[in-house]
């Protein structure tokens, strides 16, 4: 009988922390220490980290100790006599020298990772990342590649209309892709402010700074999808512009390499091909939602004092030439940037043509189109 | 001529203090402005935190529900220049100006009238800064650090106005630290020794030195920026050969020792309250001067741990790292100092105590995640995540405002005549401990477990601890109400309080009557 009541008692317990732990009410323990990651480097400064938590816990627990005990022990109630002493050479000199000694013996590992971590030598492969409001661009240097990496978490599950997804907020129309086993290293900059691109499972932190190239590089041996995130405020959407990373073997790597080779030669038929009106504007619609709405809004009207209305604007109605212009080359001094780097020449007309006919615009303007050669035309170098 | 001084000096005795308005707006009187400058900060404390209610809000569940995320920038950059500028500097500045003259044993302050210019000048500049919330473009978003160029170009047109309130800020700051200094160096008691000063003079002398260093650095980087967004310069902007890294050193070469002069009176504060209250002298008082000032002078070559991830080079690195973890040698003195006050003391848990117990502890836990982070290759997961906002808390909150809600209680039966009611004080200790550590314990885990701060919304993962941690602080909010109350009711009456109004009591201050009457040592006394 008391066999089985332990049992039982056994099994509530089990049941209970189980529940307790598996349970959404709480996230697993894993989820509340920094993560140990899947690089050579990650690994370290994991176990640099737990080192240093450790040697706090236990100077932690003697000074919390001795205080525990003194604030038990030395009442009014128990000592009404307080001592005297109020000072001691000896004892403040070791008090002194004995942490500075406890700090050479973290500082010294601490010295050997960073110096590894700066052992910044050529990658094999190069990647130019740079940060944009509200995006990450990723250009492969040697093999010519060049995209922009967007969020896809929809703006209903952000604004709770629909239920979150598993990767709510850590998901992207397409990841960087690296392969297993090569030296990686990513040459960081920004467009507009400053933006930082982090990756905690391979350690890297670097801020994406305008005019300056920051490096940081990595190998990881093991393939998955990885998530990160940008760490320095940089506007309105700061929250939103995540990292993801794909690690492939090297076959699969290469055979995205030649895709997105053809996708670049497919997109520059497409320029060549005749749009219609209504083509164009269903294909801008998209454009726009992927880029514009965040400051413009999805009716166009923008923010009142930061970023300009679009539904009815004198531009927008009535000046296709400024218009292209404004999205080539951007607002100096003002959070319009330039389009031209970011979207293709078919996507860059789309985009136009829709807002040129989205709210009314098209009736209260002069209607015209813009179509992939306005762009091209654009583009030629003018003598 | 001396005649004529004295019928002077005698007329002003039977002036008591003038009656209505005036007497607060003309006041030059060090006890008055000492509570314009307590009662200013409070209101700030309570704007500070109704925004920071507001940011705990939005974070209790993932998905934006309250605010947009535009304005919930406006809300995190409000909170943080509130709470530093707002709320707890003038806090401190209104203790000191209660404080420091009657424990040296001065009569004033040694600038009376640049010390009610000095206040002010502060509400014209939280009116400015508060009323760009309702400026087109919306208030400052751009953190409490602004960043170029996000501060600049990128920035609302309300930035103008925030730079101008912030030149205010630091004109009354200096203002401020200079009549401390002069009062301290001039006005102290015959034979009261510097080495003979109480400890919260001596955290204010240096504080002081502290302010007077970086606040002209501060108005030199937001005058920067207006000559950026106004005059065609382009000290930030990369585009025009400038750089935006540069505004960082200038920032933190003013942050960094900024942090310090948040923390340095709250020291002297800890100090006397320990003594106090373990009927025991304070152990290594030569010491604890000497980790104060070490701490300061160190203050000026850490600032770029703030910067770790900007692509410093790596001998930059080494250096601001290990400069970084010296700062634990002098910090550690002094924690061990207050432990070693309290072994063999007599000690006794009043309300100030509590809070003064609580500050050693949970400062200490925040000078432990400090310690983390001044480790660079860790510093890179840190860096800009939850974890920093846990540990900067721990230190501002639980460290500098609790060290002022014990000061308070510590010293309001000086300044009022009046016993608190301790029932209540202990009440409002308990919420306050509970509330704090609920809200910002948590959030070491959520920053460790990759949660990027200043964000409005996060991923699923961060949604349990961020619920809790909003409890938290809903909690923490709420008992805030409580001091309020508690304050009041000990402004208006109360137990008697004794001259010397604790037990354990050591210091000029407790040597004149309970409430000090309005002038106090118009003879200096005499130090032995």
């Amino acid at each position: 009988m008391f066999k089985k009541a332990t049992t039982s008692l056994n099994k509530t317990l089990l049941t209970g922390l189980t529940t307790l732990f598996s349970s959404n009410m709480f996230a697993a323990w894993g989820d509340l220490n920094m993560t140990e990651g899947v690089t050579a480097i990650s690994k370290e400064v994991f176990d640099l980290h737990m080192l240093i938590f450790w040697i706090c816990v236990v100077i932690g627990l003697v000074v919390f100790g001795i205080m525990f005990y003194s604030m038990f022990a030395f009442t009014k109630k128990k000592n009404p006599s307080p001592a005297s002493f109020h000072e001691n050479t000896k004892l403040e000199l070791a008090w002194t020298v004995v942490p500075f000694l406890i700090l050479v013996f973290m500082a010294i590992p601490a010295s050997n990772t960073l110096t590894k971590i700066y052992d910044d030598t050529e990658g094999d492969i190069n990647i130019q990342v740079v940060g944009y409001q509200w995006k990450w661009q990723y250009k492969y240097l040697e093999d010519d590649i060049d995209f922009f990496s967007n969020l896809t978490t929809d703006w209903d599950e952000i604004y709770n209309k629909t239920p979150k997804g598993e990767f709510y907020l850590e998901e992207v129309d397409e990841a960087v892709v690296i392969p297993v086993g090569k030296k990686i290293r990513f040459l960081i900059t920004a467009n507009d402010v400053i933006h930082s691109w982090w990756m905690p499972d391979f350690a890297i932190k670097q801020d994406a700074i305008p005019g300056f190239i920051n490096t940081a590089w990595t190998i990881v041996d093991e393939p998955g999808i990885y998530r990160g995130k940008c760490t320095e405020l940089c506007g309105k959407n700061h929250g939103f512009m995540p990292v993801v990373v794909k690690v492939v073997p090297q076959d699969e790597y290469d055979a995205w390499v030649q895709e997105k080779k053809d996708a670049a030669f497919r997109m520059a038929e497409l320029t060549e091909k005749d749009w219609s009106v209504a083509e164009l504007t269903e294909r801008g619609e998209g454009i726009y939602l992927k880029n514009c709405v965040a400051c413009h809004q999805v009716n166009g009207q923008g923010i009142t004092g930061i970023f300009p209305n679009l539904a009815g604007s004198d531009i927008v109605l009535n000046d296709k030439a400024r218009n292209i212009e404004i999205l080539m080359e951007g607002v100096q001094g003002a959070a319009m940037q330039s389009f031209a780097n970011q979207l293709s020449e078919v996507d860059m007309a789309s985009v136009i043509t829709y807002t040129r006919q989205a709210w009314g615009n098209a009736e209260s303007g002069d209607g015209e189109i813009v179509v992939p050669k306005d762009i091209v035309e654009y583009k030629k170098p003018k003598v | 001529m001396s005649a004529v001084i004295e019928s002077h000096n005698h007329d002003d005795h039977h002036h008591g203090p003038a009656k209505g308005l005036t007497r607060w707006l003309y006041t030059t009187n060090h006890k008055d402005i000492g509570s314009l400058y307590l009662w200013f900060s409070f209101a700030m404390f309570l704007i500070g935190g109704a925004m920071a209610m507001v940011i705990r809000a939005e974070l209790f569940q993932p998905g934006m529900q309250i605010v947009e995320p535009e304005f919930y920038n406006q809300m995190l950059t409000l909170h943080g220049l509130i709470m530093v500028f707002g709320a707890v500097m003038p806090a401190f500045v209104g203790l000191a100006n209660w404080l420091v003259p009657m424990m040296v044993g001065a009569p004033d302050m040694a600038l009376p009238r640049m010390n009610n210019l000095s206040f002010w000048i502060l509400p014209f500049a939280f009116f400015i800064l508060l009323s760009s919330l309702f400026m087109e473009g919306g208030a400052p978003n751009f953190g409490w650090t602004f960043y170029a160029p996000l501060s600049t170009t990128y920035a609302p047109p309300s930035v103008t106005f925030f730079i101008f309130a912030v030149h205010i800020m630091g004109a009354s700051s200096i203002m401020g630290s200079i009549n401390v200094i002069v009062t301290i160096m001039n006005m102290r008691a015959p034979g009261m020794t510097l080495m003979k000063m109480p400890l919260f003079v001596w955290s204010w002398l240096i504080t002081a030195y502290l302010l007077i260093a970086v606040m002209p650095v501060l108005a030199g980087a937001v005058t920067m920026m207006l000559m950026d967004i106004h005059f065609g310069t382009s000290f930030f902007n990369a585009a025009g050969g400038g750089d935006p890294v540069l505004f960082q050193h200038i920032f933190w070469f003013f942050g960094h020792p900024e942090v310090y002069i948040m923390i340095l009176p709250a020291f002297g504060i800890a100090s006397h309250i320990i003594e106090t209250f373990s009927r025991k002298q304070l152990f290594g008082y030569a010491s604890m001067v000497w980790a104060m000032a070490s701490i300061a002078i160190l203050s000026f070559v850490v600032w770029a741990h703030h910067m770790f991830t900007v692509g410093l080079p790596l001998a930059a690195e080494l250096f601001f790292m290990w400069a970084t973890m010296l700062i634990a040698v002098p910090t550690g003195v002094k924690v061990f100092n207050w432990v070693t006050t309290m072994f063999k003391g007599s000690i006794t848990y009043e309300t100030p105590m509590l809070f003064a117990i609580a500050f050693v502890v949970l400062f200490t836990i925040g000078g432990f995640s400090g310690l983390m982070l001044a480790i660079t290759p860790a510093d890179f997961q840190y860096h800009d995540t939850y974890f920093v906002v846990a540990h900067f808390h721990y230190v501002l909150v639980p460290g500098s405002i609790f060290s002022i809600m014990a000061a308070v209680y510590y010293w309001i039966p000086k300044w009022t005549g009046n016993m608190y009611d301790e029932r209540l004080g202990k009440l409002h200790f308990w919420l306050s401990f509970i509330g704090v550590n609920v809200t910002f314990f948590p959030q070491h885990w959520i920053g460790l477990a990759g949660m990027p701060r200043r964000i409005p919304d996060y991923a699923l993962q961060f949604a349990d601890w961020n619920m809790i941690s909003s409890v938290g602080a809903f909690l923490f909010g709420a008992s805030q109400i409580l001091f309020l109350f508690i304050v009041v009711k000990t402004v208006m009456g109360g137990k008697k309080a004794t001259p010397e109004v604790w037990e354990g009591s050591r210091g000029l201050e407790w040597t004149v009557e309970s409430p000090a009457p309005y002038h106090t040592f118009t003879t200096p006394p005499k130090v032995s």
